[in-house]
């Protein structure tokens, strides 16, 4: 039977030849991660069932992200048991604060390899799909169960596959073809279905491009967002090429579409939908009070070397706090020793540890009421950053440094070409 | 669990994320904290005004965003019995099942019924009937592998009694 790369991943994984769309399986984990936000709530809900042990303490992993460094002595407070929970639980691993974001750590240190399932207590879990994996979000009381018995159930998604053709411009960065397909089919437009993206352009994307659109894929409402992999994705995990699912040629998708990358130009989201995208270049004056450059989405090196290309001799306006947090201690340390790090300090940026802070709205640059910010990150929401009165205009690095620049939303050839 | 439940409708629109039923800025305190702030940048007065049995009754999307099970926990705090909505994010129903929140899928039902109205559920039948009004707006009654969970109180309770969730069997 054909299947697409979500079936065939949930077929093995449940231990059956096929599965198709529709159908409820049990599938065991390959790879569970909890964040600081939950993870003490995790520990202690399966020592509340009397649980002690761990399914697997070799297929999980802890991150501390979400508060670092803590901002409260409450927080601190937290991020201690987690520690202590992890020693008790022999956690197979664990990034304590300064490491980096989970979502940016675990593909980096090699955790994930194609054709894995894998949960996290976190949405921006569909990440690790840029590998070949299904993965998806799950709350507190799913991760419980899953790290008590090794499974968990799931529907099978039904698939949309997105076909990518031509190349991007010069400026245009991969998380303008994401707010280009949000605004497409919408925040809804993939609800409970998966998003598999193919074709020669999704070849040419390299495997920080390939995070951006599966990290953004929840934004759409999919359950996961996969690049089945090729030697790009063999290239990055220093392996020679192995077995991985990939799509029959037969499959059958719920929809099937098809991107010319060569058409697109810098695109934002406006308040307060990831789907109400427009061209930069027509997004009205529209004054910032910050830039942030960072999280899961954009917070890698290439997005960090971006948004330095268009800061080179500039200097950030008056009055705009542009904020860069390196997705990983070694994200950071790249970007120290190639001098992008320098020259995005030069342009007036406030470095922040690696980690969530600002993004999900917990601490360390959030936006006050009537205040409005660019952000390289996921989700404009009232309240994501701050203030349910602040405003968030979602772009890419290059049109975040852009705009940092003009102090105003920009398309970034405005800036650089201007 | 009833699969019959009836009380006064709150309404609400399209879209509304976790960041709104479960803030960031609260995201490690106490659900005794965490529920005050429900809703409260579309409504300060939800939190409360909202007395337990009521019934939310949504757009589409509802509850798109974070993982965080704080978001339905909440709602089940403030005594919310259950959620109607156009569609729910995916993350957000999965865990409204897990925790034991009755919820339904009834496209049209937030067109059918006004904020103050009384509302009835039909899980089972996947019906939800303005009562004020005397009209049904039919929508479609969750899978039964989710209903399982929902009627024994969630995920962890199929846990402590030995059931595992979907697979129809008895484990001992």
């Amino acid at each position: 039977m054909s299947m697409t790369v979500a079936e065939k991943i949930l077929a093995r994984a449940s231990g059956r030849d096929a599965v198709r769309a529709g159908e409820f399986v049990v599938a065991d984990i390959d790879l569970a991660m909890i964040h600081d936000i939950f993870a003490v709530r995790v520990f202690e809900t399966l020592l509340e069932l009397g649980i002690e042990k761990l399914f697997d303490p070799a297929k999980v992993v802890v991150v501390v992200d979400h508060f670092v460094p803590a901002p409260t002595a409450a927080i601190a407070d937290l991020h201690h048991r987690i520690r202590e929970y992890v020693e008790r639980f022999g956690v197979g691993t664990f990034y304590d604060a300064g490491e980096g974001i989970s979502h940016q750590l675990l593909p980096e240190r090699g955790h994930i390899r194609p054709g894995m399932l894998v949960i996290g207590t976190d949405s921006h879990t569909t990440t690790y799909g840029a590998l070949g994996a299904a993965a998806a979000g799950v709350g507190t009381s799913d991760m419980v169960f899953a790290l008590a018995t090794g499974r968990l159930w799931f529907r099978v998604p039904e698939t949309i596959r997105y076909e990518l053709v031509g190349e991007l411009g010069p400026w245009v960065a991969w998380k303008d073809v994401i707010l280009a397909i949000a605004g497409e089919i919408g925040t809804d437009g993939a609800q409970y279905r998966a998003l598999e993206f193919g074709g020669p352009g999704a070849a040419t994307a390299p495997v920080s491009g390939r995070l951006t659109l599966a990290n953004m894929a929840v934004e759409l409402g999919a359950k996961f967002g996969i690049f089945p992999a090729d030697e790009t994705t063999w290239a990055y995990l220093g392996a020679p090429p192995g077995e991985a699912p990939v799509p029959d040629a037969d499959a059958t998708y719920t929809a099937v579409h098809h991107l010319d990358l060569g058409t697109l130009g810098p695109q934002v989201a406006l308040p307060h939908d990831v789907d109400r995208v427009v061209p930069a270049a027509g997004a009205g004056d529209l004054p910032i009070d910050q830039a942030f450059l960072g999280s899961c989405t954009n917070g890698r090196l290439d997005d960090l070397e971006a948004a330095a290309a268009v800061l080179r001799g500039r200097h950030v306006a008056p009055g705009v706090r542009f904020l860069v947090a390196p997705a990983s201690r070694k994200v950071m340390e790249e970007a120290l020793a190639s001098g992008v790090l320098a020259t995005l300090v030069e342009a007036g940026a406030t470095v922040l540890p690696p980690g969530c802070g600002p993004c999900f709205g917990g601490h360390g640059g959030l936006l006050g009421p009537g205040e409005r910010g660019i952000s390289a990150s996921n989700r404009n929401f009232p309240g994501r950053m701050g203030s349910t009165e602040a405003e968030i205009v979602l772009a890419s690095p290059a049109t975040v440094a852009a705009s940092a620049v003009a102090g105003r939303v920009v398309d970034p050839r405005e800036v650089v070409d201007g | 669990m009833d699969e019959v439940i009836r009380g006064e409708v709150w309404v609400f629109g399209d879209d509304i994320s976790t960041d709104l039923l479960s803030p960031g800025a609260y995201a490690v305190d106490p659900v005794e904290v965490r529920k005050l702030h429900v809703l409260e940048a579309l409504d300060p007065n939800f939190a409360s005004s909202v007395r337990p049995g009521d019934l939310l009754v949504v757009g589409s999307n509802f509850g798109c965003g974070s993982s965080r099970e704080t978001a339905p926990e909440n709602l089940a705090a403030l005594g919310i019995a259950c959620v109607v909505a156009d569609s729910f994010a995916r993350i957000f129903l999965r865990n409204a099942v897990a925790i034991g929140l009755p919820v339904l899928v009834c496209p049209g039902a937030r067109d059918a019924i006004a904020t103050g109205e009384v509302g009835e559920v039909d899980l089972a039948a996947g019906t939800f009937r303005n009562v004020d009004r005397d009209t049904v707006v039919v929508g479609e009654p969750l899978p039964d592998e989710m209903r399982e969970i929902l009627a024994a109180g969630g995920i962890l309770a199929t846990l402590r009694g030995g059931v595992e969730p979907g697979s129809g069997v008895e484990s001992d």
